[in-house]
């Protein structure tokens, strides 16, 4: 049984103000299972506590309650149970920018986990193993791209080395933070239909976390929906976009831009400010107006 | 439930509490993510008005300094002083030597004369050289490597190690550095150049600590120490292979700068009569023609060369510094050569072109810039 | 690629009787750098009273940089080379805004032409309060007012654009980032300009808070009847609330058309290109906003 269950995980952070301590609570009692060949997104607004979810299951961070089971057994924090969890699950990050440390070279990034999970052994194997991987990210001649340096590549491109990175253990389960928010419009879809084409050829298990939900859709087999920590709706992509149940996921649905609506805004509100007999300064017409829920 | 929707738009406060520095050494933005989309192009291509600069070279070398006039400079001044201090003690006399007549002004056979008790000026100054500035690199090395311990380790470590060793460091901030060194120097009996250079070294580093942690805090907080984590690295070879790297120019600034303190801490101690005993230093040179009223006397040729070494050494240094410091803030080499670059090319255009609308763009140069600080704000 | 010859000054899908507010003519702008970079190549076009003109393309396409060119905010090493721009005033006479320094630029800036940045929200100086900020845009432009004048006008300003006027004695970091921006916007309409030009207004804010924001804009320009030139890389953003795109690639515009037309028939290889980026939310699982074709290839990049 191959599977990356998340059982009640929380997550509480003390915010310091002055000489106040409140307790943030930043993700609540979240529970989903991770198998392998299907992808889950968790969508939500900045805040959501997605990415803090996501931290926790690379054990970036430590849960204050619930558990991280990885194939029925919880996964520790350190020794030999981590180096296994490691080697099992890896995570892509969203800042192709930050997530290369700008000093190495493409091939101290993709060696280093070769190394520690002994993958490859000699060098031979160890170069071998490199140019493989560059291979499969379509970052080719794979030899050249070995030796660039972060800021000789593109944004694209560094993702892609991220992406050969977080594979090159043997991962079994992927989590991508955001993996394409930073990057160019016309290169999103191709690193997505890249990690897509991953995913079939690895039987990987993927949790894709974006605030995107037309892509979402477009990648994902379940879409979870969170707010404010809290997950309130999941359910399969095409449910959760187009039979929404919740509030907040109608909101969000309304709110993205969406051609279809052309010149229908531009409608509203003119008809508004036609009926509206509030001249500005009138604080009711004030209050009213934001607090009118913006569809 | 509305309600909750509309106040969606309230701020999620930052967790990570980490001190923002206003540049970080490995060249990324201070907070954790850059902002907004990432250009699709390599780093060299400048994107938007703050200009990107000449292309970033690769690996080692895009740490060396840029190449300028105080880069020059300070080259030619430490690296003539050290050959000098190498070098000229295998041409000049024994500077124990004393007998010579004494007090004698420069003449060929003494190119700085002699002091009051017939030594060769000269080859003191020779000889002086290297002890001043053993002392100086002695001092230098214990301070960095005590300001990279507590610095670097307890920034990246966080918890008690972190506040043990940041307590460690205040305590040492606190203390005022020269009275420190007065007092130690005082208590101790005998003093050779190494006690000197520890004491200096032991009372340099804290300032130094403090700058590295936190930018060991910065750099401990970024995706790709991040991503060392999540791929199995453990702390040790993430501090020494992710993050020692990126800070090796700031290190080399400290360095420099805790050399230049050490020499002109050793000056002063010499100076006040608590420098190395037995050895000669531009210092003990200093406090010796004091000492025999040679500033009195006028007999300039005792204590301005070693003044003026000291001097001098300390300028490149300093100028060797300032060019470290643009590899850190890489703004400070492009803004003038940007402002330099637009003018060459208006005058290039205007010569080529008849005078028309632009020839008046010329002064509103200097006026928007203004502008621009104030609408911008 | 496809040669699609440029449009006279932007002249295609323009409704009927629209008045031009802004023309800019043949600008080329260029980056005095080893080796000097042409930011934006001969670009022309004309944006209309009361019109929302977006201004579409990726990073580097020089879309920031044509905003600043056409405000006369560059800065060195970038450098108009040529081209012309004028505001057509609605008293009637033109300013050659390429011409203007000193004094009447000053005067010009702000008052005819303002601008909201990229990450504005977070350019607000954070030790004083929103009050003083606004009053500071007043010191600068308008050095008469009364201070009763000025508070009266900010506390307008405010509710215009949708914040509580009692937030003036805030400081930014009171402020969510969709207040924040709020504020920004505020102080750009400060003076009544006729043309705005907002460069990524919406990037940094969640979808919903974003919407808000948008539909304030539209608001305000029903009431004021300013143009707006939208610059951002959310092509559906710009097809649902523009009134005309131009597509900019590698400092030339590509296309320039209405909404309409560029959804419904993309000329330019680019422009469909772009397109083909989104998928559709609500529409065939698997097709993209407009091409409807199923998933693009995984296309790997050369060296």
């Amino acid at each position: 049984m191959s599977t990356l269950e998340v059982r009640n995980l929380t997550k509480d952070f003390t915010v310091r103000s002055g000489l106040k301590k409140t307790r943030l609570r930043a993700a609540n009692d979240i529970s989903f299972t991770l198998e392998p060949g299907r992808t889950i997104a968790i969508v939500g607004e900045s805040g959501s506590g997605k990415s803090t979810v996501a931290r926790m299951i690379a054990k970036l961070e430590t849960p204050s309650s619930g558990e991280i089971l990885l194939d029925g057994a919880p996964s520790a924090h350190r020794g030999a149970s981590l180096a296994k969890y490691r080697h099992d699950v890896q995570m892509v990050f969203q800042d192709p920018f930050a997530s290369l440390n700008p000093f190495h070279s493409v091939r101290h990034h993709l060696e280093r986990p070769l190394r520690i999970h002994q993958v490859a052994r000699s060098q031979a194997d160890m170069d071998a193993a490199v140019e493989a991987l560059l291979t499969r990210v379509n970052l080719t001649p794979a030899a050249a791209f070995a030796e660039k340096r972060p800021h000789e590549m593109s944004g694209g491109q560094r993702q892609r080395v991220a992406i050969a990175r977080a594979l090159a253990p043997g991962a079994r389960f992927l989590i991508a933070d955001e993996p394409v928010s930073m990057l160019d419009v016309s290169i999103r879809l191709g690193v997505l239909n890249l990690l897509a084409r991953l995913q079939r050829e690895e039987n990987l298990g993927v949790l894709y976390i974006t605030h995107d939900l037309a892509t979402a859709r477009h990648f994902s087999d379940e879409i979870i929906v969170m707010f404010r920590g809290n997950i309130v709706e999941r359910g399969p992509s095409d449910d959760v976009i187009l039979n929404p149940q919740h509030d907040y996921t109608k909101l969000l649905l309304a709110a993205a831009p969406n051609p279809k609506n052309q010149g229908r805004l531009r409608e509203e509100v003119r008809q508004e400010l036609a009926s509206s007999a509030a001249a500005p300064g009138d604080a009711a017409a004030v209050r009213d107006r934001f607090g009118t829920a913006d569809l | 439930m509305p309600d909750d929707i509309r106040d969606a738009e309230t701020v999620t406060p930052a967790v990570d509490a980490a001190p923002s520095a206003s540049v970080v050494v490995d060249g990324l933005p201070p907070q954790n993510h850059t902002q907004g989309i990432v250009p699709d192009v390599p780093i060299t291509t400048p994107d938007h008005v703050v200009a990107a600069g000449p292309a970033p070279k690769r690996g080692l070398r895009a740490m060396l300094p840029p190449f300028s006039g105080k880069l020059l400079i300070g080259l030619i001044l430490t690296l003539g002083i050290l050959l000098f201090a190498v070098l000229a003690p295998l041409l000049s006399q024994d500077p124990r030597y004393l007998k010579n007549a004494s007090r004698l002004p420069p003449s060929s056979e003494h190119l700085l004369g002699t002091t009051a008790s017939g030594a060769d000026i000269f080859a003191q100054l020779a000889h002086g050289g290297l002890g001043s500035l053993m002392v100086g690199l002695l001092a230098g090395i214990i301070a960095v490597v005590l300001s990279l311990f507590f610095g670097v380790v307890s920034g990246y470590t966080g918890g008690w190690t972190n506040d043990l060793l940041s307590f460690v460091t205040n305590v040492m901030l606190v203390i005022p550095g020269l009275p420190l060194i007065i007092v130690i120097s005082a208590y101790l009996e005998s003093r050779s150049l190494v006690v000197i250079a520890l004491v200096l070294g032991l009372t340099g580093w804290a300032g130094g600590a403090v700058v590295l942690r936190s930018q060991a805090k910065s750099l401990r907080s970024r995706d790709y120490v991040s991503a060392a984590r999540v791929a199995g690295e453990k702390s040790g070879r993430i501090i020494l292979v992710e993050i020692l790297p990126n800070l090796l120019p700031l290190l080399t600034a400290q360095f420099l700068g805790a050399v230049l303190l050490a020499i002109l801490g050793e000056a002063g101690l010499s100076y006040l009569g608590l420098g190395p005993s037995g050895s000669i230093t531009w210092g003990t040179m200093l406090s010796e023609a004091r000492a025999q009223n040679a500033f009195l006397d006028g007999s300039w040729w005792w204590y301005v060369p070693p003044g003026l070494l000291i001097a001098l050494f300390g300028c490149g240094l300093a100028l060797l510094n300032f060019s470290i410091d643009e590899i850190i803030n890489p703004r400070l080499r492009t803004a003038p050569a940007a402002v330099k670059s637009v003018r060459v090319a208006r005058k290039n255009r205007r010569a080529g072109k008849p005078a028309g609308p632009t020839a008046s763009t010329r002064p509103s140069l200097d006026a928007s810039t203004r502008d621009d600080e104030k609408v911008n704000a | 690629m496809s040669a699609v010859p440029t449009k006279p000054a932007g002249d295609a899908g323009v409704a009927p009787g629209a008045v031009p507010v802004l023309t800019a003519r043949n600008v080329s702008i260029e980056y005095q750098v080893d080796p000097v970079v042409k930011a934006v190549k001969d670009v022309s076009l004309t944006l209309h009273r009361g019109e929302i003109l977006g201004l579409a393309g990726e990073s580097g396409c020089g879309k920031t940089t044509l905003a600043y060119g056409l405000n006369q905010l560059l800065k060195p090493p970038a450098l108009r080379t040529s081209g012309e721009i004028v505001l057509h005033d609605k008293d009637g006479h033109d300013i050659d805004v390429a011409a203007l320094s000193g004094e009447r630029l000053r005067a010009f800036r702000w008052d005819k032409i303002s601008m909201v940045f990229q990450g504005a929200m977070n350019s607000l100086n954070p030790v004083i309060t929103v009050k003083a900020q606004l009053f500071d845009v007043f010191d600068t432009h308008r050095p008469g007012m009364s201070k009763k004048e000025k508070l009266a006008r900010s506390r307008e300003l405010l509710e215009l654009v949708g914040v509580d006027p009692n937030r003036l004695n805030s400081f930014a970091h009171e402020l969510s980032g969709g207040m924040r921006q709020r504020v920004m916007i505020a102080m750009a309409l400060a003076l009544n300009p006729q043309v705005m030009i907002m460069d990524e207004p919406t990037t940094a804010l969640d979808v919903v808070v974003q919407r808000g924001i948008i539909r304030e804009i539209m608001r305000l320009r029903e009431q004021l009847d300013f143009a707006v030139v939208f610059i951002t890389h959310d092509l559906p953003m710009l097809l649902e609330i523009s009134d005309r795109i131009a597509v900019m690639l590698r400092g030339e515009i590509v296309e320039l058309n209405s909404s309409e037309n560029i959804y419904e028939a993309p000329q330019h290889e680019y422009t469909r290109k772009l397109l083909a980026s989104f998928p559709s939310l609500t529409g065939e699982r698997g097709s993209f906003v407009r091409t409807g074709s199923g998933t693009g290839d995984d296309t790997g990049e050369v060296a």
